[in-house]
């Protein structure tokens, strides 16, 4: 459904007159079926966030192309409703001048429904992400790290669009708040039949949550495993991952 | 709606703001307001003190000052406010898609800033002056002209941190229009920062303009403005220095206005700090700490 084909990315090194680049995506190809949980494991640098950046459209490739059913989504007619994210950093995921409300209204509105359809669906939003529904006047920095990764996911939902790309999205949680996001995550996807890319950096997450991992290195795609086979990779680097991890 | 409640809890912005609003209403209507002609000369009252009549006294030809400090408010203030919209109107225009859009278009927009911004502001004005001819207006147009490139680049600055965010980016990501990221996102989160650098100017653009009528080069010598009244005390500094007090306090008054109202829009205008005001108001000796922090950071 969502198809990434030998796409490649670089930016310039330094300055305006320099013809140096640094290569950060080496023509990689995947394709993220219809209601799987795709996973992107890989440590800092490695390119991840800026392939999710390219899966989004909010960058162009240098080379290759990013497809959501056969379109290509650097036209944003084709994004709208289709796919919406979830970031990291929730310190800047909400406008600071908008309420709970306000920011889960901004992506329904482009849909012209109407403004009860509307008011009725941001109830019904919250509820699901396990919210109370007062909650849709308060501003974001009057809410904690987790209500509003959960405000996020319910704005990310909102348009019910068929692939959601989630940015490291629980890695700034506390790791009680993690479980907890995770399993509404898992919920949602039941309910609503949307793909997941999960990029993230934490394995045991991703093993929780995801159908198939992507193990990325240096721009490069190391190794594609089914996430019942994750113990028996045959990389070296994929091994080297797994063994790093710490086991209680 | 929301900006004006929370501006009128706060007793300097309303003093503030209700001094500018008398100060451009006054020079709006200045013939309504004012009791004389200011170029009218009565040299029977030349350095007069003040009286019911003239309640701020005669000048060194006997001129009403009161009369020429309400007529002067429009070279000094009205002026001055046009020229600043216009420039911050084409600077912020230019800063909004240089910090946004990146790229190309930044590279373009920011090698015609640093080009302008490499003339000092005073040649460049009296280059103008020179080919255009002297006269008010042209002095406006010269500042006009050297002003925009300076709010290119502070609200491209500005708007560059913002872009980045990630709320922008999921606009972005969910198919939202630029324009409408533009103004719904990074417009309302700049606009402190715009409202602050234009105050500032406001007052240094008022000093110039005054100084520029004293080189003989602005406004012409009957017409009354601020400034030259003040050069014109200047000769009779030593023997009736309360000349210089009506103009001088006119132009402190009219700027530490503008500096305040500024300040407290920044806070009026930023939901964060409005909370924690009240907030820190009930119960906490830090409150007064805090806010200056926040004020200083953005």
């Amino acid at each position: 459904m969502l198809k990434v084909d030998k796409v490649q990315k670089s930016y310039k090194k330094n300055g305006l007159f320099s013809s140096e680049r640094q290569i950060i995506l080496k023509n990689v190809s995947l394709e993220c079926r219809s209601r799987e949980c795709l996973g992107i494991i890989g440590e800092s640098g490695s390119g991840k966030s800026t392939l999710g950046r390219l899966m989004l459209g909010i960058e162009k490739p240098d080379c290759g192309t990013v497809l959501i059913d056969g379109m290509n989504v650097e036209d944003r007619r084709v994004r709208l409703g289709n796919i919406s994210a979830v970031f990291q950093d929730y310190k800047s995921s909400i406008n600071p001048f908008f309420t709970v409300e306000e920011a889960i209204l901004e992506p329904l509105k482009i849909q012209n429904k109407s403004k009860k359809e509307n008011i009725d669906k941001i109830t019904t939003l919250l509820n699901q992400v396990g919210l109370p529904s007062s909650y849709r006047n308060k501003y974001s920095h009057e809410l904690s790290g987790g209500e509003i990764q959960r405000v996020c996911i319910a704005r990310a939902i909102s348009t019910e669009p068929k692939c959601i790309l989630l940015d490291e999205a629980i890695s700034s949680l506390d790791v009680s708040v993690q479980i907890q996001v995770l399993e509404l995550l898992k919920d949602l996807k039941r309910i609503y039949n949307m793909s997941y890319v999960f990029i993230t950096h934490d394995i045991q997450a991703a093993a929780y949550i995801c159908d198939r991992v992507i193990i990325f290195k240096d721009g490069q795609i190391e190794e594609i495993v089914e996430i019942e086979h994750l113990k028996d990779v045959k990389s070296v680097y994929a091994r080297k991952l797994l063994k790093s991890l710490i086991t209680f | 709606m929301r900006i004006l409640r929370n501006l009128s809890r706060d007793r300097l912005a309303t003093i503030s703001l209700l001094i500018i609003a008398v100060t451009i209403i006054a020079g709006i209507f200045a013939p309504l307001f004012a009791p004389f002609d200011p170029n009218e000369i009565n040299m029977s009252l030349r350095y007069a003190s003040p009286s019911w009549e003239h309640l701020l006294g005669n000048d060194h030809l006997g001129r009403c000052i009161l009369s020429r400090i309400i007529y002067g408010i429009r070279p000094s203030v009205l002026w001055v406010l046009v020229v600043l919209f216009i420039s911050v109107l084409a600077g912020a225009i230019l800063g909004f898609l240089a910090g946004y859009f990146r790229g190309k278009i930044d590279a373009i927009i920011m090698r015609i800033c640093d080009t302008m911004l490499s003339f000092p502001g005073y040649v460049m004005a009296l280059a103008v002056i020179g080919i255009l001819g002297v006269g008010l207006e042209n002095i406006l147009i010269a500042f006009a002209l050297i002003k925009w490139a300076w709010f290119a680049r502070v609200i491209r600055t500005s708007v560059m941190q913002y872009a980045e965010l990630d709320y922008v980016k999921f606009s972005k990501a969910t198919g939202i229009s630029d324009f409408k990221i533009i103004f719904k996102h990074i417009v309302p989160v700049t606009f402190s920062d715009i409202a602050v650098i234009s105050s500032g100017s406001i007052g240094s653009m008022i000093l110039q303009i005054s100084g520029f009528s004293f080189l003989g080069l602005g406004i012409q010598a009957p017409n009354p403005e601020w400034g030259m009244m003040l050069n014109e005390a200047r000769e009779v500094m030593f023997t009736r220095p309360e000349l210089m007090l009506a103009p001088g306090l006119a132009i402190v008054i009219v700027v530490s206005a503008f500096n305040f109202l500024s300040d407290s829009l920044q806070v009026a205008l930023d939901p964060k700090l409005v909370i924690s005001k009240n907030k820190y108001k009930e119960n906490s000796p830090y409150s007064a700490v805090k806010v200056r922090e926040k004020e200083v950071a953005n």
